[in-house]
């Protein structure tokens, strides 16, 4: 009778086997599809546009609007690394007995009857057959053991035992890629970052929080540069950055996508850019009685008296984009003027349209003749302590894999039976933990190169 | 010669060779599939000169990149990376009718791309976070690993084709034994899962260089990790759960559905970072 198995027992029993991981991975592809489906990080009102009210509570309830960081996929995830590290300590012994024998044995009878036996006969002697035969396989396989009877030779070599390690540097890699996410997770940080040109600043604002953090240097956007292919497609965005540190520069570098900088384990990427609010203009103020036109210099909020005693411009702002009557105008300055009457209104002078102003039909007309525009530059700032735990996860779960894939434990075994009359028969047959076909072909070539022997 | 005409030239020739390939299934003829083999081979050196030619092309006009940047280029790559990986196989195994399963997906991929008109097949210089080297390791590795599960996808096939007695004398008899078509389905995916690992892995270190994340949960990105996932499961059912044949024909079809859409559906139905394949 079967022993009864304790609580303890039936929980590790439950996180060892592979039916878990197999059912554990169906529920992280099925699930993953949903973040790729609907929405991730929509406000609630996008939501309850597009999904109405009563979905909109199941999105809430799952964390479906940030399904890879809900609770349920995180516990997959974790479910997923118990389950590797449950199951391969069950199967580390048995495989560290086969990588490490005591003594490395063999069994005849079981290779003679290996379906991939293969057999033929050699017009030469026995002897001089087992001494050529022990060469080739020491030098193409490894140590030959050797075994013989009267009239039976039998040679035996293997190599690659230390290949059944793969598959717990596959798994192990897992495991490290995530805890190294985790790490990057809990003290790192992503934020985003506008800088002026000729702007500094020592704070960023993590992305979608908008928490600021500090940082122990400040960044000077020193230049910001955007160059178009002859299509108008961007073709380089360049922003030339300086360090500081302490109240003074440090270095100077300039970065390009792809190009960041990183520092004391802050990276600094280039990922847009935008024009900055203009400080000022130089406007024309037309006098319509006679078409005269002086010029004056204005920055947003100063105020000038207009000629003739006619009052005063004020030059109030500058709109990104300007609405005229429901129309889109594009970029405009917004100004204010104030007649004698004290009568005031709002007049607006979009930079596309030189000649708008003069349908207000007042006595002077405005046009933006000149102004400078700067550009931001947009940074992301990105911290991560956790990413050369990531990489090294890469790269064993690459060595890995190939080690799984590429290579494996094969033995092979060789026979010589002496026929009689300087003739032998030669039989040869291997066994492998993987790729049986590829055995096939590979016997087969052996034996035309141990033919020719 | 320019690589507009090697490239056109390459999908008549790949379609002679299906169809010679199809044909050998069809009758029973050994020969018509070694000469599919062989106008396959001339097709498939087409197909290097097309991109070759292509890449010099790019440098002449100025924009001077490796030519993996568009829908157009990455088809016509993926062609070719699927008729690398079966012309090795047929060296390997010496078995040339299971061409009929793979050789009309090289086709397939070509002629979309020269047919679809949606797909321009113009070269058109590149933005500004494609330009680094990581993009051809990326597009190289990712798309060997599709070869691999497409190849894969055409031997899973035949479990529903050849009929399970092995003494049929039907027309689908002449097929490989089932234990070499396991077998080879499984390499195939292996070599797949292989590169598709290491796909994944350079998107990841690049989408870090550019971006500093190595992993967003773009919808792309999310989509190969589902298809590298779903081909986890194969192995898993077949190392542990000793699963075999048709049942598990269907997981790498189910494989090949999820490859397809993380190459098209994200592109035409998701929206990302991906600007193509
Ligand atoms: C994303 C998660 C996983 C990946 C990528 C992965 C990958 C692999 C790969 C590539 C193989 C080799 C398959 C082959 O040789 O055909 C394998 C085998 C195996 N995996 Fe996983 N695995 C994962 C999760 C798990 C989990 C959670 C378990 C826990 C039970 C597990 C248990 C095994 C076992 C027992 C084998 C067979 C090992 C052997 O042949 O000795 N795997 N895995």
């Amino acid at each position: 009778m079967k022993k009864k198995q304790t609580i303890p027992e039936l929980i590790w029993q439950f996180f060892s086997s592979v039916k878990l991981a197999v059912y554990t991975l169906v529920l992280l592809a099925a699930t993953s599809v949903i973040g790729t489906v609907i929405l991730q990080d929509g406000t609630p009102q996008r939501y309850i546009q597009t999904y109405g009210e009563p979905f909109y509570n199941l999105i809430r309830v799952f964390n479906i609007d940030d399904m890879y960081h809900a609770w349920w996929f995180l516990g997959l995830i974790v479910i997923l690394c118990i389950n590797i590290v449950v199951c391969s300590i069950e199967r580390l012994s048995s495989t560290w007995k086969i990588i490490f024998p005591k003594k490395i044995k063999f069994n005849s009878n079981r290779f003679r009857k290996l379906k991939n036996l293969q057999t033929f006969e050699v017009k030469k002697d026995a002897q001089y057959l087992s001494k050529e035969y022990e060469g080739f396989l020491s030098k193409s396989v490894g140590n030959v053991l050797k075994e013989q009877t009267e009239t039976n030779m039998v040679l035996y070599a293997e190599k690659g035992r230390w290949t059944r390690i793969g598959i717990y540097v596959v798994h192990s890699s897992i495991l490290l890629l995530l805890i190294g996410a985790l790490i990057g997770s809990l003290f790192g940080f992503k934020a985003n970052l506008q800088l002026g040109e000729g702007e500094t600043s020592d704070t960023v604002f993590v992305v979608k929080k908008k928490t600021p953090i500090k940082l122990d240097f400040s960044i000077r956007c020193n230049d910001f540069d955007v160059k178009f292919y002859d299509t108008g497609a961007p073709e380089e965005f360049r922003s030339n950055l300086t360090i500081i540190e302490g109240g003074k520069d440090s270095f100077t570098q300039d970065i390009i996508v792809n190009q960041p900088l990183r520092y004391k384990g802050i990276n600094i990427f280039q990922s847009s850019y935008g024009q900055t609010q203009p400080n000022g203009a130089i406007f024309e103020i037309i006098r319509q009685s006679d078409k005269s036109v002086t010029n004056h210099t204005l920055k947003i909020g100063q105020e000038i008296d207009l000629p003739d005693g006619e009052g005063t411009f004020k030059l109030e702002g500058f709109l990104p984009q300007f609405d005229f009557k429901e129309n889109n105008l594009g970029a405009a300055f917004v100004g204010r003027i104030t007649q004698k009457d004290n009568k005031s209104f709002q007049i607006g002078l979009p930079i596309r349209f030189p000649t708008f102003d003069r349908m207000r039909k007042g006595s002077f007309a405005f046009v933006v003749k000149e102004f400078e525009q700067g550009y931001y530059t947009g940074l992301q700032i990105t911290k991560d302590p956790g990413i050369w735990y990531v990489y090294s996860g890469f790269i064993l779960m690459i060595i890995g894999c190939w080690i799984t894939f590429f290579m494996s434990h094969q033995s092979y075994f060789i026979e010589i039976e002496n026929a009689g009359g300087n003739h032998s028969k030669v039989s040869i047959s291997g066994t492998t933990n993987r790729n049986s076909q590829g055995m096939k072909l590979k016997l087969k070539k052996i034996v035309t190169q141990l033919k020719d022997k | 010669m320019n690589s507009s005409l090697a490239l056109s030239s390459t999908t008549f020739i790949y379609a002679l060779a299906s169809i010679f390939y199809i044909g050998s299934f069809t009758f029973k003829k050994k020969a018509l599939a070694k000469i599919g083999f062989f106008i396959l081979v001339i097709g498939f050196l087409d197909n290097t000169a097309g991109i070759i030619l292509r890449w010099i092309e790019s440098y002449q006009m100025g924009y001077g990149h490796a030519p993996f940047a568009n829908m157009y280029e990455s088809l016509v790559f993926f062609s070719w990376t699927v008729a690398i990986l079966y012309i090795f196989v047929e060296l390997k195994y010496k078995e040339s009718i299971i061409g009929a399963f793979v050789s009309p997906l090289v086709f397939l991929a070509i002629a979309y791309a020269s047919f679809d008109p949606s797909i321009s097949n113009k070269i058109s210089p590149l933005i500004p976070a494609l330009k680094s080297n990581w993009l051809i390791a990326h597009v190289i590795t990712c798309f060997l690993g599709y070869a691999g599960f497409a190849v894969a996808f055409g031997f899973s096939i035949i479990y529903f084709v050849k009929p399970k007695d092995p003494n049929a004398t039907s027309i689908f008899a002449k097929l490989p034994s089932w234990d070499l078509i396991d077998e080879l389905t499984y390499q195939m995916i292996v070599f797949g899962f292989l590169f598709l690992t290491i796909g994944i892995i350079t998107g990841a270190v690049w989408a870090n260089s550019a971006w500093g994340k190595y992993w967003t949960w773009d919808p792309k990105e999310t989509w190969s990790l589902i298809t590298w996932i779903i081909y986890a499961i194969f192995m898993h059912l077949r190392m542990m759960r000793g699963w075999h044949g048709r049942n598990l024909a269907w997981v790498s079809i189910i494989g090949f559905l999820a490859v397809l859409f993380t190459y098209f559906g994200v592109n035409y139905l998701l929206s990302g970072l991906h600007s193509y394949g």
